[in-house]
């Protein structure tokens, strides 16, 4: 029997993927563990490694091609011995219909195409994953399948009034049979205003500018809010003057989250000056401190940005209401600290977290960080590796800025943006002297940090900052 | 004194005998009193005896229209107490069968006129005193007269015949349905008051018949709550038929004599006419039945004769329920039955929604059949609704021609702007039969385009409910 190769979830909430490339071509000998494809993500790049033995007998999606929803037929493999033409013919016409189910419920599959531990992925099988995927049956009357990018159930009149008036199915509440959405749930969502989808088509102001330009479409390309549509943005400019780079899933991404971060978390910002002196000392004594390995490298070297984050990592802890994130209707508010860090790469950035910061000591933080420095650029982090934290650590000192604001990273509450360290004049006792000084700046969402909070927060970073050796023990 | 009950349904009309057995089903220890007779009017007085009135009649009709068909039917003639002895039998063989339901989902018979004189309080149970009846003998296995106890009370009593002042029925010259179901013998002429569906389907049967029949309608438009365009067709086929139709006319005065009245006739343009029938049948209409309930001191909410619910049956007061005619208009059998399943439903704590009456059909059973849900074209417009309007007649359709039924039409009215099924409107053979597709269309709120991808069998009449909608978005095939 051929194997379908299907879309591997790569993490538990992916819905789609984009298939970057085929490291094998169709004719090619598999071996179990060979990679056979590329599959990007919002961020990630990860390979689809095989488990089966056999010929690739037929590639189903082209490389190149952008959202693919997982669980689709992405190739076949013929098994050993088998007719490799027949494979391709036969193989993708039943089991597309039969791979469907799956993708209704990538979330109870997902377990079983993670392979946890290194960026590989398995693909699941069509033999495997309709079981895997099997939807609940029954379940409760009202509970309507809306969310979760499975399919919605709503009448032909309901799907007709949501398009033209631009509401979101998948965000209304069905209340017809087997919480089916019926035309009055629609109306309802509208008038309540909860799921406007985005600007309806037909409504756009018409005085767009220059170029008489059709409106945007419902949710731009990158899934972020439309602001001006491509011809209008394309029509103050001459046509010449620019080329045009397409979106690659990182720059969705960012667009879509950091947007909505602005929108949606009220931010206010504190800024406040840490004399770094006494870190710099210290710094110094215990990277000159450090161990050597075997071929005599040191066992580790320090950065600033790593008693950074170390000293966010304790400041959430001695501030324990600042180490909550908003939650919809609650707040949720961890015992450790959680502290992303961002990385700039090529086209984009990451943000990988440091679990457990406050307890991690400077030199297991500073490792972990060059590992996903490392593995960011790379385009090798894990989306485990990625997701979650309560507050995140932005540091251009290295460009030379000396102050700025940056934007919180949803769900986070907070996020720090760390400015150069450099020798100031400052007045101590009376008298001018020159210190070595470092600007930070909290960003913080007001629906969990008021400002009080978000200053007892800053300045307790600026007293571990100061007073480094709080940080040892 | 017995055990309590956890539901009590007064009245065993469509409504009521419904609401018992799904609350049987729905494993709530169930009683339903009544105190005429099982099935109520609908099964015993109304729909039924008179759809097997309208039965011979039509075949009648057939009869003496035989040699259209090549037939031959020679000296053709009826035995009128025939035709109502059958009629009765339907009702009978019903009845039997309405028992026998309750009796099967093991829901008690009470048999009397029931007062409801308090309802449920905290673990204390409502409680209903039934009193001893002389109006009809109780069937086989019924509870008696007593007081009982429940923890909900569903009011289902139904309605009656609508009496106007000087001319009250009397029930020898002046017939509600109740007489004039049971003809002792055919009445030469007869004067038909209210032109709703009662009204109509009694011109309709006693014209079949050969009576000279006058229809007096007080509104412009005869089936008022029809469609103007189907009511004026229906109006030109009765008056075709030889049935006299006023309308804008009200009857002021009625006078008796031995063997006829008169009734004083005065049209929309204040003339007066006298017209003399062998009888006349008042259909100006049914009120609520909620006297002697004892709605009064439990201080229940009415409004014009009919009690007040909150959609689910529920009435003001905790623990006290109404569904059907009682619970107010369209005072129709189907609307009963379907209110009672969604009341228990509801105290049963199921996901329910109210009915939504705006796509509860009616039919009316003339010759020509008239059928019609959702909003009629006026409405529509009135509503605010820029309308497509298909319209498809049976002269078009191969099934009308062969049945020998040329004369009708399917009208369907849909919203301009989403191809929302807003109204079907039609006349003709069988159309009764025809209308539900509509509703189902309507209940899964198909659009235009879901009802013209939607096959539909050849030859059959309902080819034209397609035809109508291709009609309405001007894609029609056989005009």
């Amino acid at each position: 029997m051929p194997i379908n190769v299907l879309m591997p979830a790569l993490s538990p909430t992916m819905e789609k993927g984009n298939l970057a490339k085929w490291l094998k071509k169709e004719g090619d000998a598999i071996k179990s563990g060979d990679v056979l494809a590329e599959i990007e993500t919002d961020k990630a790049t990860m390979e689809v490694e095989a488990i089966d033995e056999g010929v690739l007998a037929k590639i189903v999606v082209p490389e190149g091609t952008a959202d693919v929803p997982v669980n689709d037929l992405i190739a076949i493999i013929a098994g050993e011995g088998e007719d490799v033409s027949a494979a391709a013919a036969g193989g993708g016409a039943a089991p597309k219909a039969e791979a469907k189910p799956a993708a209704e419920a990538p979330k109870s599959d997902a377990g079983q195409n993670t392979t946890p531990g290194d960026g590989h992925m398995s693909y699941a099988r069509v033999n495997e994953a309709p079981d895997g995927a099997k939807p609940a049956a029954g379940g409760g009357q009202a509970a309507a399948p809306a969310s979760s990018g499975g399919r919605v159930f709503a009448s032909p009149l309901a799907r007709r009034i949501a398009k033209q008036e631009g509401v979101d199915l998948a965000a209304v509440q069905g209340s017809g049979p087997h919480g089916r959405i019926i035309a009055r749930d629609v109306q309802e969502a509208k008038a309540s205003g909860a799921t406007k989808a985005a600007p309806a088509p037909a409504q756009q102001p018409a005085e767009a500018p220059k170029a008489a330009a059709p409106a945007p479409k419902a949710a731009a390309a990158g899934g972020a809010p439309a602001g001006l549509s491509l011809d209008q943005v394309r029509g103050f400019y001459q046509k010449d003057a620019y080329e045009e780079v397409p979106l690659d899933g990182m720059r969705k991404t960012i667009a879509k989250r950091l947007t909505e971060a602005m929108q949606v978390a009220p931010h206010f910002y504190l800024t406040v000056d840490c004399e770094l002196d006494a870190l710099m000392k210290l710094r110094e004594t215990l990277n000159g401190s450090a161990g050597k390995d075997r071929d005599g490298k040191p066992l580790f070297k320090l950065s600033v940005n790593d008693f950074v984050i170390k000293a966010m990592g304790l400041a959430l802890t001695h501030v324990p209401a600042a180490n909550a994130v908003w939650a919809e209707d609650r707040i949720l508010r961890f015992k450790h600290a959680e502290v992303g860090v961002a990385v700039a790469i090529d086209g984009g950035l990451f943000t990988p977290v440091i679990r457990r910061a406050d307890e991690k000591t400077l030199s297991a933080i500073s490792n972990e960080m060059k590992d996903f420095a490392a593995r960011a650029r790379a385009k090798k982090l894990k989306p485990e590796e990625y997701q979650g934290g309560v507050t995140s650590v932005s540091n251009l000192g290295m460009f030379g800025i000396k102050h700025f604001t940056a934007v919180i990273n949803p769900p986070q509450s907070s996020i720090l943006a760390v400015g150069a360290g450099e020798k100031r004049v400052v007045v101590k006792d009376g008298q001018p002297t020159v210190a070595q000084v470092m600007t930070c700046t909290l960003s913080c969402d007001h629906r969990v940090l008021d400002g009080a909070l978000g200053a007892e927060l800053v300045s307790a970073f600026k007293g571990l900052i100061e007073n480094p050796m709080g940080m040892l023990v | 004194m017995s055990d309590t009950y956890d539901i009590l349904v007064i009245g065993a009309g469509p409504g009521g005998y419904v609401t018992a057995i799904r609350a049987a089903q729905l494993g709530f220890k169930t009683a339903v009193v009544d105190r005429e007779h099982l099935g109520g009017i609908c099964l015993n007085w109304g729909c039924i005896p008179t759809k097997a009135l309208l039965r011979s009649a039509e075949i009648y009709h057939y009869m003496q229209h035989a040699s259209d068909y090549g037939l031959s039917a020679k000296e053709v003639s009826f035995d009128a107490s025939a035709i109502v002895k059958r009629s009765r039998g339907v009702s009978g063989r019903l009845n039997g069968g309405v028992g026998m339901l309750l009796k099967k989902n093991k829901v008690d018979v009470i048999w009397g006129e029931a007062t409801v004189e308090s309802v449920a309080k905290g673990n204390e149970p409502g409680k209903v005193t039934v009193k001893e009846t002389k109006r009809a003998e109780a069937p086989k296995g019924a509870k008696a007269a007593g007081s009982y106890t429940a923890k909900h009370i569903i009011l289902a009593t139904g309605a009656r015949p609508r009496a106007i002042p000087g001319i009250e029925p009397d029930k020898k010259q002046i017939w509600t349905y109740y007489e004039a179901m049971v003809p002792e013998a055919m009445p030469k002429s007869l004067l038909v008051m209210g032109s709703g569906a009662i009204g109509i389907e009694f011109a309709s049967f006693y014209r079949t018949m050969g009576a000279e029949v006058t229809v007096v309608e007080l509104l412009p438009q005869i089936l008022p709550v029809e469609d103007a365009e189907i009511a004026g067709m229906a109006r030109k086929r009765f008056e075709k038929q030889g049935i006299k139709i006023l309308t804008g006319a009200k009857v002021t005065k009625v006078e008796k004599s031995a063997n006829a009245v008169t009734a004083t006739i005065e049209g929309s343009d204040g003339k007066s006419q006298q017209i003399s029938a062998e009888k006349l049948i008042s259909a100006v209409g049914v009120v609520g039945n909620i006297e002697n309930l004892g709605l009064e001191k439990l201080g229940v909410k009415t409004d014009r004769g009919t009690i007040v619910t909150d959609g689910l049956g529920r009435t003001n007061v905790p623990g006290l329920y109404a569904i059907g005619d009682v619970a107010g208009p369209p005072m129709l059998a189907h609307k009963a039955e379907h209110e009672g399943v969604i009341c228990v439903e509801t105290i049963k704590g199921l996901h329910t929604h109210p009915m939504d009456k705006g796509k509860i059909p009616g039919c009316t059973y003339c010759h020509p059949q008239i059928a019609s849900v959702g909003l009629t074209e006026a409405k529509a417009k009135e509503q605010g609704f820029q309308v497509k309007v298909g319209r498809f007649p049976f002269a078009g359709n191969g099934k009308a021609i062969a049945l020998g039924e040329p004369d009708g039409l399917i009208k369907t009215i849909f919203d301009a702007k989403t191809g929302q099924l807003l109204g079907a409107h039609m006349i003709g053979a069988e159309v009764t039969e025809l209308i539900q597709g509509y509703v189902v269309a309507m209940t899964l709120e198909s659009t235009e385009e879901e009802l013209m991808h939607t096959v539909f069998p050849h030859p059959t009449l309902s080819e034209m409910m397609h035809e109508s909608v291709l009609d309405a978005y001007g894609k029609v095939i056989h005009t």
